[in-house]
């Protein structure tokens, strides 16, 4: 293989397994930046986390203990999207070993985790004839996925596919929003959020009582979340009842306002030019402020203020109108906070956590269009993230090369992936696992008092 | 923390709860003759709950609405016979809407409804004693818990410009039993727990209510199509066959031959005999070469339902949509939808398109087009949609008029006038319905210049 060569793409882009295991250092550690079925060869060769993702689909099964479900792992559905799009779905597996080496064996480009359901959903269409809806999911974890092209309207540093820092503190936002209201309202502990790849985030929970919520129980959730309605053939998008609001959005709002006032402002100028500020006064429904404050800003072209202080100046112009009591027309009341609502509170695609069978990507998959893996993100630090700075597929084939001498099974942990492993493990799975054998261990007891009892009686 | 399930039984003697739950069919005897009259009049109260709702009226409208139509329907000479009536008018209807899933839907929608409406008018006292029938893991908070969780409960009930008592009473339960309340953001809930306020106990026991029915109109259904049917198809099988038909008018399923059209004439027609809802999809589609799930849907099944072979849908959406994501992407990722929608897919049911009340009832979001443009445009979008419409601006106020106070169907009928020239009596409940509607008037039109 010659540099030229893989340059031109006309090199075979097998990376020599007998260099690798002799410690040699291939001459070539640089990988050209890229998406291909070679490259994810070796990556479900050496790095995706097979056994992990077993352990978390399994929620404890596996088999150690009298009360565990045998037949649970092997009912759930996996899809897999394949080089040339075909796409196969109602994947399963009975064991570690069969969802690995189908992985390795067919390379999907993407693999999608589905539901649970009452049979293997390779017997579906036995259970089919008999009209029952036997074949039904019975459980799968409660999802989210925000994505940043809902946001088009609200951000101005990119559109469409693009992400950038500034714009990706919509997505913080969004976990410092959901993340919390998870926990505290709803009362879920196990939940895992991931960088989709590209330009969103996912988020999964994986407690018991997520897993069997019905479609209606989901709906709810989804809404209670939701405040963002409307398109653009309607006007107001974001409508708050003029009273005081629900403790979740007054809690919400301290997270969104911060964001808003200290980052959102400058970062996307919201007020630096006469098109993005009128966008704004659009959402005033009177005339006679939205007239002053345009009448204030056309004037202040002329002046030196930098275009650091513009927005947060105007900004202030605003609130300060806003609240002044000079409320003539009705429906100012929450006017300020519907504005801030409406550039940063999340906006959650609501049919994904709407339906029990709904297909979703798993973590650690790669995207095809950036490379890059979903990694987990930790929510207590997702200010930190930086989706740009994500480890991409061809950077870690590159670490591969350079690793040097080690076993194979922990070649991953010498990679820049290796931190996202052992923080999947420690912050999500493992009490993940330990709270699913107590649940095991917990209800078959039950079972076994409640079976004595009915014995002796 | 575990919930105590209620150990009292439920109080028959002092509280007996005047609604019926309808649990199981009654041993009562009933005149043939008072077999279809019961259940017509109950039939006038539910369509009556149905129209209310596609007006947009809010809870406390719909709450007064029911109760006038209940006692407008419902009495009975003797009074000791209007428990019974009630019991035997929901037992036939039962049969009438077990039939097929449409049905089901509508049924279980509206007599939980009423249900809901006729509970909201009972005692307190009433409330809880069908609470515990329905056996809901029900357990009023402590005072202890009430003081940890005390300033939510008051943020909540502020929201919803209501103090809240010094001794009010919460009912603490999983938030999972009140999917409606956590829908709304109308309680407060704290690690998985909702606390429901006393006049929200209402919609646990509508939750219920709806539940069992919706199994019981599965067992229903298999009885009937297994037994009742045969068995009694020369007293009772035609008269549920009956009920069903002359109320619910057509749903356009089986599109009629005469208004079969051709793509080549469809931009025309739309123009002409398209309702405002689906000439925004249709221009929309035209414009952008794409529309999303929600919009596909509507317009897609209205147009199967205008007479659209599947064929011809193919062509039309696929010479659409090429031009934006290519033949081969159209082919893989959205030929398949529209075959399923004339019922060549799947488990091919063949859907029908959306009467109005569903339309007004979805609920657009960011990039879509769908739903009644007259309850969600903006004033000013809508002006300048009826505007394009050729509509003078005296006919304009006259729509803003009837879409201020929320009479979608009345604004939507009132454009047909004005577009056509001619009275609408029936009032429009149907896109396709505005659409034969305006073929009929437009073809009389031809045929008397003839």
């Amino acid at each position: 293989m010659t540099k030229e060569e893989i340059e031109n793409g006309t090199a075979d882009m097998e990376i020599d397994q007998r260099e690798l295991m002799n410690g040699e250092r291939s001459e070539l550690n640089a990988v050209p930046d890229g998406f291909n079925a070679n490259y994810l060869k070796v990556y479900y060769g050496k790095l995706f986390p097979h056994a992990d993702i077993f352990k978390w689909m399994s929620y404890g099964n596996d088999g150690k203990h009298p009360g565990c479900d045998e037949s649970y792992f092997g009912r759930r559905e996996f899809s897999f999207t394949l080089d040339n799009d075909i796409y196969l779905r109602f994947q399963s597996f009975n064991s570690v070993s069969q969802l690995e080496n189908s992985i390795k064996e067919k390379c999907p480009f993407k693999i999608d985790i589905g539901p649970v359901y009452s049979v293997d959903p390779a017997k579906r269409h036995a259970y089919a004839q008999s009209g029952n809806n036997v074949f039904t999911p019975v459980e799968k974890e409660l999802v989210f996925d925000i994505d940043m092209t809902d946001y088009d309207d609200v951000r101005y540093c990119c559109s469409g596919a693009d992400v950038c820092l500034k714009c990706w503190t919509l997505m913080t936002i969004a976990i410092k929003v959901i993340d919390p209201a998870l926990r505290d309202d709803f009362g879920f502990n196990h939940i895992l959020w991931v960088y989709s790849g590209r330009r969103g985030v996912h988020c999964w929970v994986c407690d018991p009582k997520a897993r069997r919520l019905t479609n209606e129980q989901r709906s709810s959730i989804a809404e209670y979340f939701r405040v963002y309605k409307g398109n653009e053939n309607s006007q107001k998008k974001v409508s708050l009842t003029s009273s005081a609001l629900h403790p979740f959005l007054l809690r919400s709002y301290k997270v969104l306002e911060e964001f808003f006032e200290g980052n959102l402002l400058s970062n996307q100028s919201l007020f630096s030019t006469e098109e993005r500020y009128e966008k704004i006064l659009e959402m005033i429904p009177d005339e006679s402020i939205t007239s002053e404050l345009r009448g204030k800003w056309q004037d202040n072209k002329k002046s030196s203020i930098s275009k650091e202080n513009i927005n947060v100046d105007r900004w202030k112009h605003v609130k300060k109108i806003l609240k002044s009591g000079k409320q003539k027309g009705q429906g100012l009341g929450k006017c300020v906070e519907e504005i801030v609502f409406s550039f940063s509170y999340p906006r959650l695609d609501m049919e994904v956590s709407k339906h029990m069978n709904h297909l979703l990507k798993a973590p650690f998959c790669i995207h095809p269009k950036t490379g890059r893996v979903c990694v987990p993100i930790d929510p207590n630090h997702c200010e930190e993230f930086d989706p740009t700075a994500v480890p991409t597929l061809s950077k870690l084939l590159e670490e591969i090369n350079m690793g040097g001498l080690g076993t194979d099974d922990d070649e991953w942990d010498r990679t820049s992936l290796g931190k996202s492993i052992r923080f999947f493990r420690s912050s999500f799975l493992q009490p993940l696992l330990k709270s699913c054998k107590e649940e095991i261990e917990n209800s078959y007891n039950a079972k076994l008092q409640h079976s004595k009892t009915s014995l002796t009686w | 923390m575990e919930i105590i399930r209620s150990q009292r039984k439920p109080v028959h003697i002092d509280v007996v709860p005047t609604l019926p739950l309808y649990r199981s069919a009654p041993p009562l005897e009933v005149r043939l003759e008072d077999f279809e009259l019961y259940a017509m009049d109950r039939l006038r109260v539910l369509k009556g709950i149905a129209d209310g709702l596609s007006r947009g009226k809010k809870s406390e409208e719909m709450k007064n609405l029911a109760d006038h139509l209940w006692k407008a329907n419902m009495r009975h000479l003797d009074a000791s016979e209007v428990v019974n009536k009630d019991i035997i008018s929901h037992f036939v209807l039962r049969l009438v809407y077990c039939r097929t899933e449409d049905l089901r839907k509508w049924f279980l929608s509206m007599e939980t409804n009423l249900f809901r409406y006729r509970l909201l008018f009972e005692k307190a006292e009433v409330q809880r004693a069908l609470m515990a029938e329905f056996d809901l893991p029900y357990r009023a908070a402590s005072n202890a818990e009430l003081e940890s969780v005390k300033e939510g409960l008051k943020q909540v009930a502020q929201s919803f410009g209501q103090p809240l008592a010094a001794d009010a009473i919460f009912y603490k339960v999983p938030f999972e039993e009140v999917p409606e309340l956590v829908a709304g953001r109308r309680v407060f809930i704290h690690k998985g727990y909702a606390y429901i306020a006393m006049n929200q106990v209402v919609s646990l026991v509508s939750t219920q209510f709806r539940s069992h029915l919706s199994k019981a109109l599965i067992l229903t259904n298999r009885k009937w199509t297994s037994t009742i049917r045969e068995q009694e198809k020369d007293r009772l099988t035609p008269i549920v066959e009956a009920l069903c038909s002359s109320y619910l008018g057509p749903d356009y399923s089986q599109p009629r031959e005469f208004a079969e059209i051709s793509i080549k004439d469809i931009d025309q027609i739309a123009k002409s005999s398209f309702p405002l809802c689906m000439r925004h999809l249709f221009e929309k589609l035209r414009e952008d070469h794409h529309l999303k799930h929600g919009g596909r849907m509507q317009l897609g099944l209205f147009l199967k339902g205008v007479g659209l072979k599947l064929e011809d849908a193919l062509a039309f959406w696929k010479a659409e949509f090429s031009q934006r994501v290519g033949s081969e992407r159209f082919d893989k990722e959205y030929a398949y939808s529209i075959r399923h929608n004339y019922g060549r897919e799947g488990k091919r049911t063949d859907y029908t398109p959306y009467s109005c009340q569903k339309i007004i009832t979805s609920a657009p979001g960011v990039g879509d087009h769908h739903g009644c443009p007259y309850r969600h445009f903006s004033e000013e979008n809508l002006r300048a949609a009826l505007g394009k419409m050729g509509i003078s601006n005296r006919a304009v106020e006259d729509v803003m008029d009837k879409v201020r106070n929320r009479h979608y169907q009345l604004a939507c009928t009132l454009t047909f006038e004005a577009v056509h020239g001619t009275s609408c009596d029936a009032g429009i409940n149907h896109p396709n319905q505005y659409f034969s509607d305006s073929q009929k008037v437009l073809q009389s039109k031809n045929q008397s210049t003839v």
